[in-house]
């Protein structure tokens, strides 16, 4: 039999449609589909998917067992190697992950694993009627600080290994930049309610409301008999550009308006927690968190959303799926374009006008790609002359983040580095004994799966580490 | 959930309540704040800590009923629970080297100052305390301060009490007649902490003021309770979450932190009016 060529079709919410709701844009497969996706897949020997996984997920091995219709079985082994596969599947950089190695992709398109990823674990979700178990204690008790991507993925393979392990989370709901970053229409947050779920029939205790760092130190888990602690804190501060008018009303950073929306359901009707919805929106930079933020203006009712990005497309960080879908759904991308002041409303014959300092546009220049620079990408180099505005109503800023000082602040012996992440070996050793860190409070901000694949080796670490002891 | 032990109404717009959160209240020092929301879908709102009680396991808050939040709160009983409370956020008010200090509060500001104000006196500095307020009907913690202040000047703005007029007059008076300090400490709307930062300029005499602006997370997250620092020429971007909500107030843009606390002001009063509507048809 030929293979197809192409990739199945991910079916989604037409364009025009989810442009205006907040419900899931991919729809995911049907069974026929998945199972026709599956047969695509070599079942290539010397399997390069599994290299090209940050967690090392048994990637033929799963879909083999959808070539069976075995949906349970391949959810076993996704499992095995992998604490959030619903989020994964829906979030993970695929293309330049494991479908980047697929053999497929040499001559065709790479077989859709992340599709076949997340139709499994929505079979399970949807059919799976026993609960996790949780597995005999071996005694030690663990902390986790956040309950991010990394923590989640640290927690649920510690408590699988019998450790008794707490997770403290800053925020009122578990979840981190699952729940306050990514938007419901890309991550519905009931899937990350699910997973939490799922670690806690595996025994695993969540404390929202508990800040590392002010309610409780480091030092203090350890008195508390906690053997080992991962630092999962996540990014913190939200970078600005340091150009004139950021602090006008209507300048959201990323974090903030995502939030907002987010976390505190800003989207909904009549919302507790305010959001400037409407009129026309700027978003600054180019990675998931702009699409993100792009996307969720739109949602709001903006009649226009701008994405304005210093290089070009071919430099563009974010997902290439959220790209397109970004672009199908009608953002309008500025690139090659910076911002260099953001203008706003001033009357200055009435200075009680309720619109006196409120965003009235944003001031860009025109780039043009110059010599490579140190990260090996083409320098953005500012055109003279090219200055012109865009009139828009609010700004968002999702330019990056600088690592949150609480824990550091606090925790004596720790060593950050120059941007303020926590320095860690191999194993995420810090250089305090039994004190583990991994994801954006190490990197700096990166994806999801990178800091689950940090959440997953710390785990490992802290398991010989405590074996030993 | 977190259990309300105590309420009590200070005046008509200003409510005490005494929390349970142990690990807060073993915690929390002076200047300090806390994170609440009151129900499940509420929006999260900062409110600095006014006293703990590390043995009972409680922290003192006092609120102004100003918007939806604030009035949902206040329609809590005594044994009812709030959704969420963490803490303690920002960094505690500097105590260290301050022999004589100066603390002005205005209105609810008041009760953020007085525990500042009882720390002093428990530090042994001499506390000269000016408070101020509207009217006698807003009045609160006169009793509180009268303890722990060496000198007490309340002032109430239409001279229904004490003495009429503003915190800034009695504090020049001070000055002019050769007071000295080494810190003033104000509290309050943001207006009056830019006049007590003019009234002091002349006199060199330091000021750090307490910044409240809106926040969401309050752990150093969001950025949006950001504001500006002229610092050596610069302008300088901090926030108060993390490295407040104390600033030195000749730095602190008070025109900027007035303009972006207004940011969501017409928003803020139609829901307090729903709420209202509310609890009136209930």
């Amino acid at each position: 039999m030929a293979i197809d060529p192409k990739k199945h079709e991910m079916p989604t919410q037409a364009p025009e449609v989810r442009a205006h709701n907040f419900s899931e844009v991919a729809l995911g497969y049907d069974q026929e589909t998945a199972v026709a996706e599956a047969n695509r897949c070599l079942n290539c020997k010397n399997r390069p998917c599994v290299s090209g996984c940050p967690v090392n997920i048994h990637i033929p091995e799963f879909i083999a067992k959808v070539k069976e219709c075995d949906f349970e079985g391949a959810y076993q082994i996704i499992n095995q190697t992998s604490s959030l596969p619903a989020v994964c599947g829906r979030v993970c950089p695929q293309e330049s992950q494991c479908e980047k190695y697929c053999t497929l992709a040499k001559k065709f398109e790479a077989v859709g694993i992340g599709r076949l990823e997340r139709f499994v674990a929505d079979w399970h979700n949807a059919h799976a009627t026993e609960k996790a178990q949780a597995p005999e204690s071996n005694g030690h008790k663990v902390a986790i600080v956040g309950s991010g991507p990394s923590g989640l993925t640290c927690a649920g393979d510690l408590a699988k290994k019998g450790y008794k392990v707490s997770v403290f989370e800053a925020l009122h709901t578990a979840g981190g930049v699952l729940v306050y970053g990514i938007p419901e229409f890309r991550l519905p947050k009931s899937i990350v309610a699910k997973e939490v779920e799922t670690l806690k029939d595996l025994g695993v205790d969540v404390e929202t409301n508990v800040i590392i760092g002010k309610t409780l130190t480091i030092d203090e888990l350890f008195d508390m008999g906690y053997e080992a602690v991962f630092v999962g804190s996540g990014a913190g501060l939200p970078n600005f550009m340091n150009i004139p008018g950021e602090s006008l009303k209507g300048v959201y950073s990323a974090n903030e308006f995502l939030t907002r929306s987010n976390l505190m359901k800003a989207y909904k009707d009549d919302p507790k927690t305010p959001i400037m919805k409407g009129g026309s929106v700027a978003v600054v930079g180019g990675g998931n968190v702009a699409m993100d933020a792009a996307r969720t203006a739109l949602r709001l009712g903006a009649e226009k959303v701008y994405i304005v990005y210093r290089r070009s497309m071919e430099e563009l960080p974010a997902r290439k799926e959220e790209v397109e879908h970004a672009q199908e759904e009608g953002i309008d991308f500025r690139l090659l374009h910076n911002p260099v002041e953001i203008l706003g409303y001033n009357n200055p014959d009435d200075p009680r006008d309720p619109k006196n300092g409120f965003v009235s546009g944003i001031r860009c220049v025109k780039m043009e790609l110059g010599e490579p620079d140190a990260s090996g990408r083409r320098r953005p180099v500012a055109i003279p002359g090219s200055e012109f505005d865009l009139d828009v109503t609010a700004v968002v800023i999702a330019i990056g983040t600088s690592p949150n000082p609480l824990i550091k602040s606090t925790t004596k012996g720790l060593e950050v580095n120059s941007h303020g992440g926590i320095i860690v070996n191999e194993d995420g050793l810090t250089s305090r004994e039994g004190v583990y860190a991994g994801g954006d409070a190490v990197t700096g901000a990166a994806t999801v799966i990178s800091a689950m694949g940090a959440g997953k080796v710390a785990a490992k670490a802290i398991d010989e580490y405590l074996s030993a002891k | 959930m977190y259990k309300i032990v105590r309420k009590r109404e200070l005046n008509p717009t200003v409510t005490q309540m005494e929390i349970e959160a142990p690990l807060v209240a073993k915690k929390a020092k002076p200047g300090q704040f806390i994170i609440l929301r009151v129900d499940e879908e509420g929006e999260r709102i900062p409110l600095t800590v006014a006293g703990t009680n590390p043995e009972e396991g409680t922290v003192k808050i006092i609120f102004q009923i100003v918007g939806a939040t604030t009035e949902l709160l206040n329609h809590k009983q005594e044994g009812e629970y709030i959704q969420d409370f963490a803490g303690p956020l920002g960094v505690a008010t500097h105590t260290e080297g301050i022999r004589k200090v100066c603390i002005v509060g205005g209105g609810v500001g008041c009760a953020i100052a007085m525990p500042v104000a009882q720390e002093f006196h428990r530090l042994g500095a001499e506390v000269t305390s000016i408070i101020g307020f509207r009217s006698k009907d807003l009045l609160i913690l006169e009793d509180e301060f009268r303890a722990c202040s060496d000198k007490l000047v309340v002032m109430t703005d239409d001279g229904s009490y004490a003495r009429h007029g503003n915190v800034t007059v009695p504090l020049k008076e001070m000055l002019e007649a050769g007071e000295t300090f080494d810190m003033i400490i104000t509290i309050g709307p943001l207006i009056m902490m830019k006049f007590v930062v003019a009234t002091a300029k002349p006199f060199g005499v330091p000021v750090t003021v307490s910044m409240n602006p809106i926040m969401i997370d309050g752990t150093g997250m969001c950025g949006g309770c950001r504001l500006t620092l002229n610092r050596d020429g610069k302008r300088v971007t901090k926030f108060a979450c993390v490295d407040g909500p104390d600033f030195n107030g000749y730095e602190v843009d008070f025109d900027e932190a007035m303009s972006r606390g207004r940011m969501y002001f017409d928003y803020e009063r139609h829901a307090h009016e729903e709420v209202c509507n509310l609890f009136k048809n209930a």
